[in-house]
């Protein structure tokens, strides 16, 4: 016994080595659901209080560009209005309602919370977004991101009042995508190297591609609503080995300089699980 | 000024250059991404002790991963750093941690070589660890190399600005 204790006292610089690192090691290559508790909780308080007095003098810089944003950004909703085209003869006017209201149920499966971007980065390999909205105000893990131009990633981990978003410049971020013109289901990821450039892989080479095409959400995919533009084509690669393109595509959203987004909630979301739980238990 | 009071500044002078500057400036390459922070325990006193070293560099690297969203990442790589700086310093210069005083690591107090040789191997030796375990998640070997040497560069660089820049005081009273 006595020689245990003076062993742990000739090595106890170096035990404390080892345990150090073994917690360190371990929360590095443990999966994500392990962080969400240990780390993520208690980590995304702590940085996101001060993230967010750093980004209130940061935003201070940029306002007249985000001015410019949401000026555009109103122009474009005012135009939609009604008041702002002349009806055509109401007897030949279609109705098309966007919202089908219906006695019973009504169908409407994207809500979208408003939230404020306040912590960022595009340098690294895996980068993530903070955002000033956490559970309490209604944000959910697994819930899509979007900005003024498009799509921005999917909430990973969620505390009270803030949440953290792996954006689509994050070696592990993929999410399902088509192009606009033509069809094809692909994929977007990201390579690591530059971030103004995604990658979409697993378009088929029957699909005619050109440069300049633009890249949106596909209408498979269960988080993102439909036809969100993530980018346009910048570069076209034909894949030796199989028979898909990869495809360089150049954001739509400026990942450079993100302040304001939108959190959307699949109200479906429920139902889909459930239909989809069905088919594996059969 | 007293010691730990002073230290716990340094750190959150650095802490912030780190985060809130470094960590937000548009790289050259995707290589070069510079890191500084760990500079804070190459300048801890010579007679601070291994627990307590390696206790500081436990919270440091805690402290940056909470900030980038890398959770173990940094941190293994101080502990590391931390464990293997005083057997270097001894390798380097053999004396006796009671003989340096308060005084820490710089040009007046180590000399000229023995300095620059220390701030070189720990930081290759911190950029080594920390791009290792990055390589392992993903990259290539070429990646690994590349911005292993770039990023030691970039450290180098920064930390021999610094070194101009503030004259710390050798002899902290």
């Amino acid at each position: 016994m006595r020689n245990v204790f003076l062993f742990l006292r000739r090595y106890s610089v170096f035990i404390i080595f080892l345990v150090m690192q073994i917690i360190a090691l371990v929360m590095l290559f443990t999966d994500n659901r392990f962080h969400n508790t240990v780390f993520g909780m208690f980590s995304n308080e702590v940085s996101g209080n001060i993230n967010n007095r750093v980004n209130r003098a940061e935003e201070f810089l940029s306002l007249s560009q985000q001015n410019k944003k949401l000026r555009e950004q109103n122009a474009a909703l005012l135009s939609m209005l009604p008041s702002g085209s002349l009806l055509p003869d109401s007897v030949y006017k279609m109705v098309a309602d966007t919202f089908k209201l219906d006695s019973l149920k009504q169908y409407r499966q994207y809500a979208y919370l408003d939230a404020k971007v306040i912590s960022n980065s595009v340098f690294l390999q895996q980068n993530y977004i903070m955002l000033h909205r956490g559970s309490g105000q209604g944000i959910e893990p697994n819930m899509a991101v979007v900005g003024m131009d498009g799509i921005i990633g999917t909430v990973v981990h969620v505390s009270e009042n803030m949440s953290l978003v792996m954006s689509l410049l994050n070696r592990q971020s993929k999410v399902i995508a088509t192009l606009k013109k033509g069809s094809g289901l692909g994929e977007v990821g990201w390579d690591g190297k530059d971030p103004r450039y995604l990658v979409l892989t697993k378009i088929p080479k029957t699909v005619v591609v050109k440069k300049g095409d633009t890249v949106v959400s596909s209408p498979y995919s269960d988080k993102f609503p439909p036809g969100l533009p993530i980018g346009t084509v910048y570069k076209v690669e034909q894949d030796q080995e199989t028979n898909t393109y990869i495809l360089l595509v150049k954001t739509a959203v400026d990942f450079y300089n993100v302040q304001h987004a939108y959190a959307v909630k699949n109200v479906l979301q429920g139902e889909m699980d459930e239909l989809k739980r069905k088919m594996t238990k059969e | 000024m007293n010691l730990v009071v002073k230290n716990i500044i340094r750190l959150m002078l650095l802490l912030a250059v780190q985060i809130f500057v470094l960590k937000k400036v548009p790289p050259l390459h995707q290589f070069i991404v510079p890191y500084f922070y760990f500079v804070f325990l190459l300048w801890l006193p010579f007679k601070i002790t291994r627990t307590a070293l390696l206790f500081v560099a436990f919270a440091v690297g805690y402290l940056t991963d909470i900030f980038y969203k890398t959770p173990g990442l940094h941190l293994a790589a101080c502990v590391l750093l931390a464990y293997i700086r005083p057997p270097f310093i001894q390798l380097l210069l053999p004396k006796e941690a009671t003989e340096w005083g308060n005084d820490e690591p710089s040009r007046k107090t180590m000399g000229q070589v023995p300095y620059v040789t220390y701030i070189v191997g720990m930081t290759l030796l911190h950029n080594f660890y920390l791009i290792l375990l990055e390589w392992l998640q993903f990259g290539s070997f070429l990646y690994f190399t590349g911005k292993w040497i770039s990023t030691t560069i970039v450290s180098l660089l920064l930390i021999a600005i610094a070194d101009l820049l503030l004259s710390r005081n050798s002899r902290a009273r």
